[in-house]
């Protein structure tokens, strides 16, 4: 298990149905019916033809590669400063988006770049008892 | 551009660099205006001829440019508080040359100051708490940090390339050399690229070593019309080129090895009409030593993946073919925050030959690049070639 306690991220109106998904336990990606381009972070627009209308979410495989990532061993913020070392990644998604995200339940010092990684959905408490989960990512 | 001469008509006239890297009994303003006297007087203008008025800093926020208008007394004709980051204040420069070249004013001052080291910030390892801005709710709860975003790159560049830590370890020595020779350098004791190795890591593969210092500081630079600068007490040094750019992550789908630097880069040495090989001096900004080492690569200095070989054996010291940060950088001499305008202050003492034991061999043309923001997430990068007058 990691030891990050996850700030909880603020949610818009444009990113509501990503989290939503999360709580559910399923990474969902946005896809733009108009052009057919995979959009990540989700936005209440499709940047690629400006057309609101045919926007879908769709749930991802949670599978991906690391594209990049470091060993974090420094960091005072709340949540992190007694998580370190922790692995902060890109992740290649399959569905060819990327995305940023923790590398958990392993030896930081056995991640790789191009090592494949499957979702998974750390819940957190929230005040108003709603159940928020953030997706990090395991070693296949 | 061409058709008005634009940008060779417009030249730097004066500059100063604070001479402090710990103020704690001043403020950003104080500090600013103090840069201002140092800069007006280096050019022999004053406060009276200042009819543009450009600056940013860590706290300025809205209407923060016209909080520090309102500090100095001066009611300027046009104003820019643009910050894109560290490389706000060549972004400046070169809106400042925009300005005097379409007549909207004639004198501009750009300012910065800052007191982060007496204010203790935390800008590198300090990040990712709980911002309720929502373009950060992807990366707020994973830690993200700026030195593990940059530190995210040099491990892409290491796998990609072959890449070594003793190469940007070789970054963070130089200028430290360079800092040696610089008596208002923070950190002059010279150091090897072992003590760097066996620097505590900071975010893997970064080592305390190769991140920059903070401190505090400031500094000013004054923009005018080449034909009034002639007249002016310093030798004037022209602009030639300027080029602006952002990169981000886009949709998720972005070459992480390309940055900023690539697109202004190339805007600004077409502009010039310059080769790489033209330049005498480059001023890069060095947040990191990854920093200087992606930022020459995207500058086309060298070819991607070559940026390992391009610094090491003395190529970037002062007697190496492109000598790289002569004051000793945000690495060595200072970096209170935002370091892009000092960039633009030493590349002119040089071309003026003002600086002392380490002072350049005559240099005619030099580049400096600033970078604000966060290379591997999203970035600023603005260009400005200079040179001495024909």
């Amino acid at each position: 298990m990691s030891n990050i306690e996850h700030p909880l991220p603020h949610a818009s109106f444009e990113s509501l149905g990503y989290w939503e998904g999360t709580s559910r336990n399923e990474l969902v990606l946005q896809r733009c019916n108009s052009c057919q381009i995979v959009q990540h972070r989700p936005r209440g627009i499709c940047v690629n033809c400006l057309d609101a209308s045919n926007l879908e979410h769709f749930v991802a495989s949670g599978k991906g590669t690391i594209y990049t990532y470091t060993i974090t061993e420094q960091n005072q913020a709340k949540g992190f400063a007694k998580a370190c070392p922790y692995v902060l990644a890109y992740v290649d998604l399959e569905e060819g988006s990327r995305m940023l995200a923790n590398i958990v339940d392993c030896d930081p010092y056995n991640v790789s770049v191009g090592a494949e990684v499957m979702v998974k959905f750390v819940t957190q408490e929230r005040p108003d008892t709603e159940s928020f989960a953030v997706p990090v990512f395991t070693l296949s | 551009m061409t058709s008005n001469q634009f940008p060779t008509n417009i030249a730097i006239a004066g500059v100063y660099e604070h001479e402090s890297r710990f103020s704690p009994d001043k403020t950003e303003f104080q500090i600013m205006a103090e840069c201002a006297k140092g800069a007006l007087d280096d050019s022999g203008l004053t406060l009276a001829d200042v009819d543009g008025l450009f600056g940013a800093s860590m706290t300025m926020g809205m209407m923060g440019i016209v909080d520090l208008a309102e500090y100095l007394n001066i009611r300027p004709t046009h104003i820019d508080g643009s910050n894109i980051g560290g490389s706000s204040f060549v972004s400046h420069v070169n809106h400042a040359a925009a300005a005097i070249n379409a007549g909207l004013c004639d004198v501009a001052l750009v300012l910065y100051g800052s007191t982060a080291a007496s204010n203790a910030m935390a800008i590198g390892t300090g990040g990712s708490s709980g911002s309720r801005n929502p373009e950060t709710a992807f990366t707020v709860p994973y830690g993200m940090t700026t030195v593990g975003s940059y530190a995210m790159y040099a491990n892409l560049h290491m796998n990609k390339y072959g890449t070594t830590s003793e190469q940007l370890a070789e970054i963070a020595v130089t200028m430290r050399h360079h800092a040696s020779l610089n008596p208002l350098a923070k950190m002059r004791k010279l150091i090897t690229v072992d003590d760097v190795l066996s620097s505590r890591l900071i975010s893997s593969p970064l080592h305390l070593l190769d991140c920059c210092i903070i401190s505090d500081g400031g500094g000013a630079v004054v923009v005018t019309s080449l034909e009034r600068a002639r007249d002016l007490r310093s030798k004037p040094i022209q602009i030639l080129g300027c080029g602006e750019a952002v990169q981000h992550q886009g949709v998720g789908d972005t070459d992480l090895l390309t940055i900023a630097a690539k697109q202004s880069g190339d805007q600004a040495f077409a502009m010039a009409g310059l080769k790489r090989s033209d330049i005498d001096l480059a001023m890069i900004y060095d947040s990191f030593t990854i920093t200087v080492l992606a930022t020459l690569e995207n500058l086309g200095f060298c070819k991607a993946g070559e940026g390992g070989n391009f610094v090491t054996g003395g190529n970037i010291g002062l007697k190496g073919t492109l000598p790289v940060n002569p004051d000793g950088g945000g690495l060595s001499s200072n970096h209170p925050g935002m370091r892009g305008i000092f960039l633009i202050i030493e590349a002119v003492k040089q071309l003026r030959g003002e600086c002392g034991e380490r002072q350049l061999d005559s240099p005619e043309t030099a580049l400096a690049h600033g970078t604000g923001g966060t290379i591997g997430d999203k970035h600023s990068g603005a260009t400005l070639i200079l040179g001495v007058t024909q």
